[in-house]
């Protein structure tokens, strides 16, 4: 089952059930738009404030995913879910009504990919017949928390990235459906000691090519072995970095490289600038648009690498780094 | 004649503070502080005030000018209380920018919710 | 020594790498911004002199009928719209100061009339006030030192 240095093949492999994707009003008027099963055009989803906002995505999200499987939350074993905000609200809020035990986990934006990790490896290990993995992000709360208030007026660098509203729950278990996930490649902290919070981008690459680079090692493939090698958000400057990270370790991708925060917003017309962010970006992107295609073997086996910036107000602030984590999903057509 | 070198002085001290938030890593917030500092001390240096007397409003709407202000407040109130007057001029002369940003902020807390940018 | 040579060699990397705005269309567009608004000042000001009142009195108009106007556009959300394409234009008169008094204020009175808006409303303008006010007192306590020792009359 161990594969490698960092990485689990299953015997058994898990198979991605079902998921939704819940998203806000930009989203929506995204590329993706009519992808997603939930557009919302009021980003106080009927709310009263922002955080309780992204609560009610996540519950949807759930609520929809599990809904397309005819499953019920009482069948669900775990939930495993994350957001970027302080001490998990988002999620604690969002999933109580369901009651199904939670795992609350932090990975900022990689945390779909942390999710799905554990909810595969613990149907693998034959701990539940169903599992919950959710992580959501919401433009009004992340700014809040960690740039400024909305109304303050103030610019944005051109690396800076525009965190999604959205967020994904995914259903795995072992009830047969077109998606397998067949491995997973753990990411560890990858820190290059850029403190430039305007340029996340920058700061994960790394961690990316690491995971990537430890993945083909661990299973002993290629590049070409996957149809696609995706990153959650690196965005046009962060991809531009992980290409070259790569090719410095004698490893090719451009040809098969995508990543879900150039692929959310369009670059021209939206203004996003770098791309987008957050850990719905990868979520939402990977449910609505990336599954469908290994669902009708478009694409057979894909490597899912969403990146995470592992900082706080206070670390930078403080005057610490950000550092940079990503996890690798192997999802395979069947 | 004073509108044209209100709006050239203003803009020429708006473009080269530009220079700082496209070629620095500086935030907004420091960016803020530094004028505030630097035209306390343009004041002090007995340069500032003949710079504004020219540019009017060019020179006093920037926030070099609340600096100013500041040092100008502190002056006054030496020069009449001496030492205690230190400590009474600067929140003296800035009363009304302050109370002003303070009491119309609160206000809009009432009448306005955040919304999200487009 | 040899992380921290890494470290800066991708500092500097990055740094090729990441794109930056066009500084002198920036620089323009600030101009312009900051230039329109100082102007308004400039009117408010003339009107003031008018009227016979004094010259701080005037200011004193000046700046609180800019703080008003920047405090409105910012609960209108078109403040932040016009800092997006002026820049530091909106940044460096008074009223980039009342903005960032206004949108915290807006912001946070979710969080409560104490805990949100009291605790926060200075969360972005507090180390103008900070630093101004110290640096005033700075120069204020160098003043008197020179004229209580007869250096300055």
């Amino acid at each position: 089952m161990t594969k490698g240095l960092q990485s689990i093949a299953f015997k058994e492999s898990p198979y991605l059930v079902s998921s939704a994707s819940v998203a806000g009003k930009k989203e929506g008027e995204g590329p993706l738009g009519k992808m997603f099963d939930m557009v919302e055009k009021e980003d106080l989803f009927g709310e009263n404030t922002w955080e309780e906002a992204e609560s009610t995505m996540q519950k949807e999200a759930c609520l929809l995913a599990m809904g397309k499987a005819h499953v019920e939350a009482k069948d669900v074993r775990y939930l495993f879910g994350g957001d970027l905000l302080r001490q998990g609200v988002a999620t604690s809020m969002g999933v109580s009504e369901l009651n199904i035990p939670l795992f609350g986990l932090f990975g900022a934006c990689s945390t779909s990919g942390e999710a799905l990790a554990l909810a595969s490896m613990s149907v693998a290990a034959g701990y539940g017949e169903y599992m919950l993995a959710v992580t959501s992000s919401h433009f009004g709360s992340a700014e809040k928390e960690f740039r400024f208030p909305l109304g303050y007026a103030n610019q944005r660098p051109l690396s800076a990235q525009w965190t999604v509203t959205g967020s994904g729950a995914f259903l795995v278990g072992t009830k047969r459906s077109h998606v397998r996930i067949t491995g997973v490649t753990v990411g560890k902290i990858v820190d290059y000691g850029l403190k430039d919070s305007q340029n996340m981008g920058a700061c994960m690459a790394p961690a990316a090519c690491d995971t990537i680079i430890r993945n083909l090692e661990d299973f002993g493939r290629k590049a070409e072995d996957y149809n696609r090698i995706i990153t959650g958000d690196l965005g046009y400057v962060g991809q531009s970095i992980l290409f070259d990270l790569m090719r410095g370790k004698g490893y090719d991708i451009k040809k098969n490289h995508m990543d879900c925060g150039m692929t959310i917003f369009d670059q021209m017309t939206q203004d996003t600038h770098a791309g987008g962010s957050g850990c719905g970006c990868a979520a939402t992107t990977l449910s609505a648009y990336i599954l469908p295609k290994v669902e009708r073997g478009e694409w057979k086996r894909v490597l899912f690498v969403p990146t995470g910036a592992l900082m706080s107000t206070v670390s930078y602030n403080e005057g610490a780094s950000v550092p940079g984590i990503a996890h690798g999903i192997v999802l395979e057509h069947c | 004649m004073d509108y044209i070198n209100a709006f050239w002085i203003g803009g020429v001290i708006c473009a080269l503070v530009q220079i700082l938030l496209d070629r620095t890593k500086l935030m907004p917030g420091r960016v803020m502080v530094l004028l505030v500092c630097s035209g306390a001390v343009l004041g002090a240096l007995h340069i500032y005030q003949p710079f504004q007397d020219f540019a009017g409003a060019g020179a006093s709407v920037p926030l070099t000018g609340f600096g100013n202000l500041l040092w100008k407040g502190v002056k006054e109130a030496v020069d009449k209380e001496g030492f205690i007057g230190i400590f009474m001029g600067g929140f003296k002369a800035s009363a009304v920018g302050i109370c002003a940003a303070l009491v119309f902020s609160y206000l809009a807390s009432l009448m306005f919710d955040p919304k999200m940018k487009k | 020594m040899d992380k921290e040579r890494q470290q800066q060699a991708y500092e500097n990397y990055v740094k090729k790498k990441t794109p930056v705005h066009n500084l002198p269309a920036n620089m323009g567009k600030a101009f312009i911004a900051g230039g329109v608004i100082c102007t308004v000042g400039q009117a408010v000001l003339n009107i003031c002199e008018k009227l016979g009142l004094d010259k701080d009195v005037s200011g004193g108009w000046t700046s609180m009928i800019l703080v008003v106007a920047s405090v409105l556009l910012t609960g209108f959300n078109i403040y932040p719209r016009i800092a997006k394409w002026g820049g530091a234009g909106t940044l460096v008169p008074i009223t980039g100061f009342a903005n960032s008094v206004a949108a915290p204020a807006i912001e946070y009175k979710k969080e409560g009339q104490v805990m949100g808006i009291g605790c926060k409303i200075f969360t972005i303008a507090g180390p103008v006030i900070l630093y101004g006010i110290f640096t005033s007192w700075v120069l204020g306590f160098g003043y008197w030192l020179l004229k209580v020792s007869g250096i300055i009359a």
